[in-house]
């Protein structure tokens, strides 16, 4: 049965979305991981935010694709903190604009990734409930 | 940087994505030919991938090594690795995470050439 959850998740539909969100957890830590090593000071917030959005990547990726009943929670944590950080921090970038002299890749709801950061955890989200028991 | 190699890259990619729409619409998997264009586009990634990096050690200009080779190396894995993943889906739902790792080359591409424009020497 934990088995069949877990093939659940991955497949059909489930297969695109663990490839996207790989490409966003690749994308973001590599990128994060440049601009830390490379110019921290320059605009640290944007920097910190970018390695944690990469982490969350990361995380949801991993447990979408593990798929079984504990990590299908994680993934659903990873996808609402996501979400809300998308959220807030789009809000933030068009509010407080001089707090990121960089943009990161939640910044005005990931509009230099074709809003797709705002439609991921959404997806994600909407993907652990139809296929949950 | 080179123009011919990054263009056809570019073209072969979005063609290629553009003709796994088949194998999609008709629920299969992709056949042997859609196969063999996926080899020529990573064989061409990894031309580009030494070129540039030759290119890159050898210029005046002041580019962004890290981002630039960063690119270049995701660039030649985002292929091979749709394919790994892609492989075990049984349903029509395969394609279309071939599809979006093709299109991820032409996004990558552009960037390289935008970051080598941007570092004028």
């Amino acid at each position: 049965m934990a088995d069949d959850l877990a093939t659940t998740t991955r497949s059909g539909p489930g297969r695109l979305l663990v490839a996207v969100y790989a490409i966003f957890a690749i994308a973001a830590t590599a990128r994060s991981g440049v601009q830390i090593a490379t110019r921290f000071e320059q605009a640290p917030l944007a920097y910190l935010l970018s390695a944690f959005a990469a982490l969350v990547y990361v995380l949801a990726t991993v447990c979408l694709a593990k798929g079984n009943a504990v990590s299908r929670r994680i993934a659903f944590a990873a996808c609402s903190v996501e979400l809300a950080g998308v959220l807030s921090i789009g809000a933030l970038s068009l509010l407080r604009p001089e707090w990121f002299p960089d943009a990161t890749v939640w910044s005005v709801f990931g509009q230099g990734y074709l809003f797709i950061p705002v439609v991921l955890p959404l997806l994600g989200l909407y993907w652990l409930r139809r296929t949950a028991r | 940087m080179p123009d011919v190699l990054p263009e056809a890259l570019i073209g072969a990619s979005l063609v290629t994505a553009a003709l796994l729409l088949i194998p999609l619409v008709r629920g299969r998997r992709p056949g042997g030919v859609l196969f063999s264009l996926f080899g020529l586009i990573e064989l061409g990634l990894l031309v580009l991938l030494v070129w540039s990096i030759v290119l890159v050690a050898s210029t005046e200009r002041d580019v962004d090594t890290a981002t630039f080779v960063g690119y270049l190396l995701g660039a030649a894995a985002v292929l091979p690795l749709a394919v790994l993943w892609a492989r075990n889906e049984t349903s029509r739902w395969g394609n279309t995470v071939l599809i979006v790792g093709l299109l991820v080359i032409p996004v990558l591409i552009v960037r390289l050439n935008q970051i080598w424009d941007a570092a004028h020497g």
